[in-house]
């Protein structure tokens, strides 16, 4: 067992962990963070995408070791004081998820991708979500999404 | 006083097709959603399986001793330890009364059948220890000779060529044949085909549907609860009555002691449409046990274990007239079940049989298909069903027909569809089409493409020999959708009817809920259909609650697939809600002092005709709940539920056209523009109907051109994980223009159809149509799914398009140099 | 997905990491970024006793300018390496690479030491780092020593690095005003690339004075195609000049078949793909 300390949607948290548990199941597991999923077992799909300082990583190809002392946010520390976050609104306002499972990853790392590229075209935001999966959308309605967020506006 | 919020009364069925933000949305996008493996119980137990590696083999030991002793393992079981309480997995379609079907027990002791078949179970206290412990059971196997090749396997005798099952004697499970010459709807094809041979064109092709894998992303997750009265079983399922079902039937517990709920699912697109071994196991184990069990797979099993999907052989034949008027059809099928005759597996042809003529005024029609058995994956439902295998098939043809006529693809078709005036219509497979019109959705589909403009333009980059070549797919489809009138299920031997059950409830704040026993896993039926209800009571969207997904809230239904939730659903759905208004009209009629007959309902009002006066539905739910003041003789509740069994299925039909340039140096593909032009009849969200038309598009234009499960020459699946098995990002695809036109389907009250496969049935001829159409001029009729680069380059030098290589990419397997020992040659460090 | 148990030590100096892996030998597995262990160890195709994390270790971390060379520390992640004004300017192929590399999630995590040292033969830097004749620097017990990239990659998922060895960084000699192309062939963007080719050349007046090649994927390692780089040199930076020595990207070559192509079809999308690489280089 390590011991790690970490801040967790903004809360501290500190615990025993064998060093093989990945983040993404302390985040489930110990954490009750299910709001970051697991869809693959080899970091193709980023369902379980999050935020580790401030930088999008799959939380699946990450040990929880390797997050002590790091800053992580979810999928639901994404929102503040009650507000969604605007890539949460615009995915619910375009229509970007149907079943829902991709979306935690999809949103966390289309949130990353304008943090870097606050005017992304359809090119790039379709680049910068090729590391997540998405099987129901046909990834229209999130690429629209994702620029409504950015503020370009969302062609139907 | 009611807290209904009114509604203005010139808001009449405003609530549909109004492009409604979901419901359902506000839990998915924050994270707080309830997902099976999200379930913990107290003292929950976590299973892990022990798959078999090999494809067929006999299992002559299983040495369980040292996975015993590892730490926190509860048990370890095989198959001979749950014996009989592990029930089996059953076939509810036999497809003919001789239908040769292999016994599946979720657990074989004996021999297993194909690679990734479970042979042991490993419970601990937490997952990693149930895994730790399944590395160290020990199992034995004597490898035997495995049915593997489609082909071979339907030819094969024991003697030569290996049986799936030894011991059935055969792999040929059932034959199963619809002929328009004896079924009386059309003429012989045998008669048309000969005729066309002497005066006529006779066009004859063998089509791939290469395997797939639904993929959903949510991997499959199952618990088990024992501890109350009654045992609960969460699962990651499409269908939890029909689970409930076969639970009851198969394990010995009683229907009435077994509750299911199917909480959040993401995603099933007829993969979750399966009773399936790790579910049955876990029952066995939590049972057995008294203690919450859990069981969630890992990508690698969902794509090894889970049912796969399509895996066909198509030879065609078509006959026609020299100026392409059809004449005749004829679909030999060969159909690979995999190891078992899945849920309704071996039915899966069959839902394509009544589709080949498509949208077509063929006279005569023959289909047949030969249901095989080998030792690969058990095949099943996979979005579309049977129906973009028949899709796939008759719009190739077309195009082929076209290229031997010299005509344009759309004006053979058209030359040979049912023209708009013509419904209804009594096709040659025996459906009575309802509604369509194909030449509007063409005109409007050739429109949005730029259709003449983007032939001019495959003119001159033929003309000048680009390297480049562009090529302009066609696929005019229609499907049968809505499963399905009871009737017609009984006829085809199907083990259950089609109907669908909701109930409407009317609470006494005036809220509503309302009860489906559809179950959705992405559709947004809680949307949907609150917008139905809303209108039908005039309450408001905001009012409605949708109930779904536990058979202890929705104790009836038949569940979701096959395009049917709305269609034969929303329909239960409306015919309760009337019910509820029928109930209501005597109540109203006393509380207002008038004779019922001059009560009329309208906005969710119910006024005396003629006078102001009126009172909305949900004061007379208040009403109604006090039981004050009620007409002698009637019943304090509004409640009101609705079966609904349909008459037909429903048509929904469309025109989609792509265009894609070939890279005629590497074979390379790149979709340039797709539009489609969908008659879906009613639509009651926009929105939603347009993410499951996209959505669709993208599955089946994938068929086209990336998905393949692919076995190597031991029956060990190759592509099996998400490096090998190739699904589209959001960098592969394009942006879609779609539209619709309208025909109201005049079968359900709504006047809708189906849409949650048209976009797979359709797309994937049309893409295909298109590479084809780009290389035709270089002498090629076809290139097999999906179209690899691989293949259309070969294609193009005439060096073939053989079957994909047995091999996967290094990258994640045995071959990274570093089982079992640390590779040190590397100098461990990696990336 | 979940891996056996292992030990775990982030030691903060690469002497204590040398010391540790000198201690656990072979029982010990180096993490880098961990984007290609971590999916390993969670199919336990891998299972080391104990993991040693150099992510502690600050030193590994950067980008540096050392006279006629870059210097980039191995634990330095793609994506800062991608965004390198340094890299940019004086190795342009390697931020080409970079920018289409796995995805971004794996860009900020994977590492370009990482990378190397994992010797993916369908890795997208082994190619550009022999194409610019790269120096990798590897510490072990005895001190540092330099290993030239033709040295580097021994075979499949084999490199120089010792076992009792660490890549600490690599330096890049400058290749300051050369045109770049990474041209990566796949299905789908997730992919590892079927086929790619790094191509970077000096033009001088619409000749391409000198270039260097390097291929992905064509063999158990990275190559370099020498054959194109010498048939290149002094030719027009034209069409036909470079389609013709593009001809000769299959020498020496050894491609794997897969599910993607057989190994004929990768030796002629070696062929289109090289073209198209030089081409682009020269133009840009």
């Amino acid at each position: 067992m390590t011991r790690i300390s970490l801040t967790v949607d903004g809360a501290r948290v500190s615990d025993d962990v064998e060093p093989r548990l990945l983040l993404v199941q302390y985040l489930r597991e110990r954490l009750g963070k299910t709001g970051t999923v697991i869809g693959c077992d080899t970091s193709n799909c980023g369902a379980c995408t999050v935020h580790l300082n401030g930088t999008s990583v799959k939380s699946c190809n990450v040990l929880a070791v390797q997050a002590d002392g790091a800053e992580v946010t979810t999928i639901e520390g994404l929102a503040t004081n009650g507000q969604l976050h605007p890539v949460q609104e615009a995915f619910r306002e375009c229509h970007g998820l149907q079943c829902g499972f991709c979306t935690p990853g999809m949103i966390m790392q289309s949130v990353d991708l304008l943090n870097n590229n606050p005017k992304p075209t359809e090119e790039e935001i379709r680049l910068g979500l090729e590391g997540n999966l998405c099987r129901c959308t046909g990834y229209h309605n999130i690429v629209r999404a994702v620029q409504q967020a950015s503020g370009q506006g969302a062609p139907a | 006083m009611s807290t209904t919020q009114e509604r203005p009364a010139d808001a009449v069925e405003r609530e549909i097709g109004r492009d409604r933000r979901r419901k359902e949305d506000q839990r998915l996008i924050t994270g707080r959603t309830r997902w099976t493996d999200n379930i913990t119980l107290p003292g929950m137990v976590h299973l892990a399986m022990v798959r078999s590696p090999f494809a067929h083999a006999r299992i002559t030991s299983i040495d369980t001793a040292a996975a015993k002793e590892s730490p926190n393992v509860v048990d370890v079981l095989t198959g001979a330890d749950l014996g009989e309480s592990l029930g089996v997995n059953i076939n509810a379609w036999p497809i003919t009364p001789g239908q040769v079907t292999p016994t599946h027990s979720p657990m074989p002791s004996d021999r297993v059948a194909f690679a990734g078949e479970i042979v042991a179970v490993v419970i601990a206290r937490s997952p990693a220890e149930a895994r730790d412990a399944a590395e160290l059971v020990d199992v034995e196997y004597d490898v035997l000779p495995a049915a593997l090749d489609l082909k071979e396997a339907a030819a094969a005798t024991g003697d030569q060529g290996a049986l799936a099952h030894p011991d059935l004697g055969t792999n040929k499970s059932a034959y199963w044949v619809f002929d328009s010459g004896e079924a009386g709807t059309g003429g012989s094809v045998e008669d048309a085909i000969a005729k066309a041979r002497t005066d006529g064109i006779v066009i004859e092709r063998e089509y791939r549907q290469q395997r797939l894998i639904p993929a959903f992303m949510e991997p499959r997750s199952t618990v088990v609860d024992p501890t109350g009265e009654q045992l609960t079983m969460w699962s990651a399922t499409q269908i939890p009555h029909i689970l409930r079902f076969a639970l009851a039937a198969t394990t010995g517990v009683p229907e009435s002691k077994i509750r299911v709920i199917a909480p959040d699912v993401g995603g099933g697109f007829g993969g979750k449409l399966q009773t399936t071994p790790e579910e049955w196991i876990t029952w066995a184990v939590a049972r057995r046990l008294g203690k919450p069990a859990k069981y969630t797979e890992t990508r690698s099993e969902s794509l090894m274990a889970g049912h796969h999907g399509r895996d066909q052989w198509q030879r065609l034949t078509l006959a026609a007239e020299k100026d392409g008027t059809v004449t005749g059809f004829k679909v030999d099928l060969l159909a690979d079940l995999g190891a078992y005759v899945s849920l309704v597996g071996g039915g899966i042809p069959v839902l394509g049989a009544f589709m080949y003529n498509s949208i077509y005024k063929f006279p005569a029609y023959r289909f047949a298909v030969q249901t095989v058995l080998t030792n690969k994956t058990w095949t099943d439902a996979y979005r579309g069903a049977g129906r973009p295998e028949a899709t796939f098939a008759i719009e190739r043809m077309m195009d082929e027909l076209a290229a031997e006529v010299g005509a344009d693809p759309l004006e053979i078709r058209e030359k040979n569809w049912i023209k708009h005036e013509e419904f209804p219509f009594t096709t040659v497979a025996g459906l009575e089409y309802d509604s369509g019109n194909y030449e509007a959705a063409t005109a409007r589909a050739k429109e949005m493409l730029g259709y003449d403009e983007l032939r001019a333009e495959q003119r001159r980059r033929r003309e000048s020999g680009d390297p480049v070549q562009l090529g302009i797919g066609v696929s005019t489809f229609t499907e049968m959708c809505g499963l399905a009138p009871s009737r017609v299920l009984g006829s085809l031997d199907y083990g259950a009817g089609g109907w669908e059950h909701a109930s409407v409830r009317m609470l006494a704040t005036g809220k509503v809920e309302a009860v489906t026993g559809t179950s959705a896993h992405g559709q947004g039926h809680e949307t949907a259909f609150s917008q139905i209800v809303a209108d039908r009571l005039g309450v408001a969207f905001e009012d409605v609650e949708v109930l779904h997904g536990d058979t202890q809230v929705a104790p009836k239904g038949l569940d979701t697939y096959g395009s049917r939730s709305l269609v034969v659903g929303g329909e239960a759905l409306v015919r309760a809600a009337d019910k509820v208004i029928e109930k209501a009209k005597p109540i109203a009629a006393h509380l207002l002092e008038a004779s019922v007959d001059d009560v009329e309902f309208s906005g969710g009002r119910f006024s005396v005709r003629g006078t102001d006066q009126g009172m909305a539905i949900g004061e007379i739910a208040l009403a109604t709940f006090a039981a004050h003041n009620l007409p002698d003789g009637v019943e304090a509740s509004l409640d009101s539920d609705a079966t609904y069994d349909p008459v037909n299925f429903n048509y929904p039909h469309g025109t989609h056209l792509c265009a894609v340039e070939v890279d005629t140096e590497t074979g390379a593909l790149k979709l340039r523009k797709y539009v489609c032009c969908d008659d879906i009849g009613n639509i009651i969200n926009p929105l939603i109907v347009a993410g499951q038309v996209h959505g669709g598009l993208v599955q089946g234009i994938a068929q086209a051109l990336w998905e393949e499960a692919v076995y190597d020459e031991s029956g060990t699946l190759v592509s099996g994980s998400f490096v090998d098995y190739l699904l589209p990002t959001a960098a592969d695809t394009i942006s879609f223009e779609i539209d619709h036109t309208t025909t109201p389907s005049t079968t359900n009250t709504l006047g809708t159809k189906g849409v949650g496969e048209a976009g797979t049935i359709a797309s994937t001829p049309a893409v295909v149509n298109a590479v084809v159409d780009a290389v035709r001029h270089l002498g090629i009729n076809d290139i097999q799914m999906p179209c690899t680069p691989e293949r259309v380059w070969k294609a193009i030098t005439g060096a073939g398009g053989g079957p994909t290589e047995g091999a996967a990419m290094p990258h994640f397997d045995a071959s990274t140099g570093m089982e079992g020992t640390v590779d040190r040659t590397t100098g461990g460090t990696d990336a | 997905m979940i891996p056996a148990q292992f030990d775990y030590l982030a030691p903060t100096s690469v002497e204590d990491a040398l010391a540790a892996l000198a201690e656990h030998g072979d029982d010990a597995k180096i993490i880098a970024g961990g984007q290609s262990l971590l999916p390993v160890l969670r199919m336990r195709l891998n299972a080391p006793e104990m993991v040693i994390d150099l992510g502690r270790i600050e030193s590994l971390r950067g980008v540096r300018d050392d006279g006629d060379a870059i210097v980039i520390g191995a634990m330095t992640p793609h994506a800062v390496v991608g965004a390198d004004p340094l890299v940019a300017e004086h190795a342009a192929v390697i931020s080409r690479a970079v920018e289409h590399l796995a995805d971004a999630q794996i860009r900020h995590r994977g590492t370009f030491g990482g990378a190397l040292a994992h010797a993916d033969p369908a890795g997208d830097l082994g190619a550009p780092a022999l194409a610019l004749g790269a120096e990798f620097v590897i510490q072990g017990p005895g001190g540092t020593r330099r290993v030239a990239a033709d040295d580097f990659f021994v075979d499949l998922f084999e490199t120089a690095i010792g076992e009792d060895e660490i890549l600490t960084e690599v330096r890049i000699p400058k290749h300051t005003g050369w045109g770049a192309h990474y041209e990566k062939f796949v299905r789908v963007a997730h992919q590892w690339p079927i086929v790619a080719v790094a191509a970077t050349v000096r033009v001088d007046g619409g000749t391409i004075a000198e270039a260097r090649i390097g291929l992905t994927n064509m063999g158990s390692t990275p190559l370099r195609a020498r054959g194109v780089e010498e048939a290149l040199a002094g030719q027009p930076a034209t069409e036909d000049a470079v389609r013709a020595a593009a001809a000769r990207a299959t020498e020496g070559t050894n491609p794997p078949s897969d599910l993607n192509g057989d190994a004929d079809y990768r030796r002629h999308l070696a062929t289109v793909i090289t073209r198209r690489a030089v081409l682009a280089a020269a133009g840009g």
